[in-house]
């Protein structure tokens, strides 16, 4: 992040002379005059005051306030501040900062669905309570005149709530009838109006029982589970959404040979875009001027950097990694490779949502049951009797007692526990019912590059070169920062190598780097610029003028956890996969460093996916487990996936989970925990089922009051809430 | 029993100043950061509102 850190547009050297260039750069950020900063490492009141002290003493600064539950600073500023500016501030102060793209954030940043359910749950609580206590007043011996003035109270409290805090339920149930299908908020909206109704009408009659307490307290329950499912997935879905905040979409255009910032979308087909080294292709296009190396392996898989200089057509996602890289455009925006992949992930998105949830399948089972006990006891009390009050009056009661409280509850409750344990883990679950098909898992599916590897190479042959070599090496390695340069660093320092003396280092790009040792050219880089016989491994090779040059050998470092997740894994039975879209060499010796017997190397994106989809088709549960363009598809057609944090963007959208840490281990502990959730869920199923098994005869038999009610309700939602707090 | 007739309004009114206040407080953005609001307790500096 930082490594792209730009000097301010009224700072740059070439807006002062060209003042056009600077209003274009400004003009991206009038609409952003609202910045916003990441900062993982704020932790404290001290971080707070610190950080917005030091922003608000910049007098371009409005207004900047630290939230420390997002870890996030909101800034006001003057139109020509920018972010890049106040990450500096920051970063000044020893924290540390990113710039989220607002544009992203804004999208969502006030969760108004949520706002909205709290206010009907507060609202539905008040008038419950209130209800309630008019209640214990009926229940312990009002009578007649008393009685009908606490029923009336009731009513006039019940009613306008109903009408107000019930409208989620009404919604959701007259949008499944007008389908004509049945779901959970059917027999709750018929529940919750019959026993108004009814309890109107008995009112009316001065009878004895009412059951408003018990509509409201039932919609307050039912509320409660909704918000909690909500808050859930609000949580996960802003972590997510800070992720792609992170990778803010502005290049660097030329025009007329000046720079100039731009946000992404305002790129066309034919400009020139500056690509420093790091930075990531924005676009499709062809390399104008630069030497360089690619690396592809978000793309593709591959591990060896790949070879750039003009001519040579680039798509956007591959990183730029030693020399600066001019480009012209050849496609922009949604017509880039990168985006028309992602494309085809969000039609295959469309087969995962024949998943039917626990809960709804419960709901499939219980709501047409419940309405035809109903209705046959309203029937059988109508003949019995002759009476349509009585009769009526027993069918609420039936539906009432049945009331799907727990099974409201039951699933909400575990999801929000298990989310809640996974997130501290490091995993965020996005999809709902990803906890679910995540228990199901039987297969699991790793992607080798970036994956289970870290992206970064390591040195593996230094004990094999000669000391003298190895210093040279190390002095040149000094003069870049491609990545197996600085493998290279790493390795020569923790061995205590000594560095050789060599001199007038000079980084050629695309090739490596050359110095003067000892009167002689040394190189360090590929092997046909140092003479070397290229080996079917990542290497880098050193060439001494007049002897023989040496091969230097790198394998992909093991991303932390990747063995103890993969043995976990393995031991608790399930079967795992690795396939990858690099050399058969490369992964087959991961394959035997981690004990991994299948695996498929040289894998396109098709392959992997139709690889899943004939395992699906034998009827495993597949987990992918992939971070490339290369792995989306496999992604969608999997089972259930997760994806690490430093995936690309088009990944972690098609993934149910993401790993945040660097670690891989959660992913065994995320399995056991989903399974330890599902196996909760369905226990609350029992338990609300056992509270029906118990009251339902009571209540068709006409022997339910208000208060059995009341206390069954309560104890089977207190019951279901407990049992899915023991996950913790 | 006349007694009702005071006690059942005033139980009414107390419980909607309380939800009256818990609207107040969720329109005017007071839980959005919790863990922040906890540690602002303890810093010197005088912050006599929250700021959107």
């Amino acid at each position: 992040m930082t490594a792209t850190l730009r000097p301010s547009p009224s700072a740059c050297p070439a807006c002062a002379a060209a003042p056009a260039a600077e209003v274009v750069a400004a003009r991206g950020e009038v609409d952003a005059a609202q910045i916003a900063l990441s900062l993982p490492t704020v932790h404290c009141a001290a971080c707070i005051s610190k950080i917005e002290r030091a922003l608000n003493a910049d007098p371009r600064v409005t207004s900047a306030r630290v939230n420390l539950t997002l870890k996030r600073a909101s800034i006001d500023a003057a139109p020509d501040v920018t972010a890049l500016e106040m990450a500096a501030l920051v970063e000044g102060l020893g924290y540390e900062a990113h710039e989220l793209d607002a544009g992203t954030l804004n999208a969502t940043a006030t969760d108004k669905a949520g706002r909205d359910l709290l206010m009907r749950l507060a609202v539905a609580g008040f008038a419950s309570m209130n209800v309630m206590l008019l209640s214990v007043a009926v229940w312990s011996g009002a009578e007649a005149a008393t009685r009908d003035l606490f029923h009336w109270i009731s009513a006039a409290i019940a009613l306008p709530t109903i009408a107000f805090a019930g409208q989620p339920f009404f919604r959701n149930a007259w949008a499944a009838l007008s389908n004509r299908q049945l779901n959970m908020d059917v027999p709750i909206t018929l529940a919750i109006l019959l026993a108004v109704v009814t309890s109107l009408w008995e009112t009316a009659l001065s009878g004895e029982h009412a059951y408003f307490d018990a509509a409201l307290t039932l919609t307050f329950f039912l509320l409660a589970g909704r918000y909690l499912d909500h808050r859930t997935r609000a949580i996960a879905r802003s972590a997510a959404e800070e992720l792609t905040a992170l990778e803010v979409p502005r290049a660097t255009r030329l025009v007329d040979d000046e720079e100039e910032e731009v946000m992404l979308a305002d790129l066309a087909v034919g400009d020139l875009v500056l690509v420093r080294p790091g930075g990531r292709m924005p676009v499709d296009g062809e390399i104008i001027s630069g030497m360089s190396e690619l690396d592809r392996s978000l793309l593709t898989g591959e591990t060896l950097p790949v070879l750039a200089e003009p001519g040579q057509a680039v798509s956007a996602g591959e990183v730029n990694l030693t020399g600066p890289l001019t480009i012209r455009a050849t496609a922009v925006g949604a017509d880039t490779s990168l985006h028309q992949m992602a494309d085809l992930v969000a039609i295959a998105e469309s087969g995962r949502s024949r998943y039917t949830s626990l809960a709804d399948k419960a709901a499939k089972l219980y709501a047409p049951g419940v309405h035809i006990l109903s209705a046959l006891s309203f029937l059988g009390w109508h003949l019995y009797s002759g009476d349509v009050r009585v009769a009526l009056n027993i069918a609420a009661a039936v539906l009432i007692i049945t009331c799907p409280c727990a099974l409201g509850l039951a699933v909400p409750a575990v999801t929000t526990a298990a989310s809640g344990r996974l997130f501290r883990r490091g995993m965020l679950v996005k999809d709902a019912t990803a906890l679910e098909r995540l228990a199901e898992v039987d297969t699991v599916v790793f992607d080798k590059t970036g994956t289970l590897t870290a992206g970064t190479p390591e040195l593996t042959n230094l004990a094999d070169l000669p000391r003298k070599s190895l210093g040279i090496a190390y002095a040149l390695a000094q003069g870049s920062s491609h990545p197996l340069a600085r493998a290279i660093n790493q390795a020569a320092r923790q061995a205590g190598i000594a560095m050789a003396k060599v001199e007038a280092i000079t980084e050629v790009p695309g090739y490596g780097t050359k110095g003067q040792w000892d009167g002689r050219e040394v190189r360090l880089g590929r092997a046909s610029w140092t003479g070397a016989e290229a080996l079917p491994v990542t290497a880098t090779y050193l060439g001494v003028e007049g002897s023989d040059p040496t091969a230097l050998t790198f394998s992909d470092r093991l991303r932390d956890g990747a063995e103890e997740a993969v043995t976990a894994l393995q031991e608790s039975g399930k079967e795992v996969y690795l396939m990858s879209g690099d050399t058969t060499p490369a992964v087959e010796d991961l394959a035997n460093r981690l004990g991994i017997r299948h695996w498929l190397a040289e894998a396109l994106p098709a392959d992997k996916s139709a690889r899943i989809q004939d395992l699906t088709s034998k009827g495993a549960k597949v987990l992918m487990v992939g971070d490339g363009l290369n792995d989306t598809a496999a992604l969608t057609a999997a089972h259930v996936s997760i994806s690490p944090a430093t995936a690309l963007d088009a990944a972690r959208v098609a993934s149910d989970i993401v790993l945040l840490g660097n670690d891989l281990s959660p992913v065994a502990a995320g399995c056991k925990t989903a399974e330890a959730a599902t196996r909760r869920i369905r226990e609350n199923f029992r338990i609300a089922t056992l509270y029906n098994v118990i009251a339902v005869p009571l209540a068709v038999i006409g022997l339910a009051t208000p208060l059995i009610a009341a206390l069954a309700m309560s104890t089977s939602s207190i019951t279901v809430s407990l049992n899915a707090l023991r996950l913790r | 029993m006349n007694v009702l007739a005071y006690l059942i309004p005033i139980s009414l009114l107390l419980g909607s100043v309380g939800l009256i206040a818990f609207v107040y407080t969720v329109r005017s953005n007071q839980y959005d950061d919790p863990e922040g609001d906890s540690r602002r307790i303890l810093s010197d500096e005088y912050d006599e509102r929250p700021k959107k």
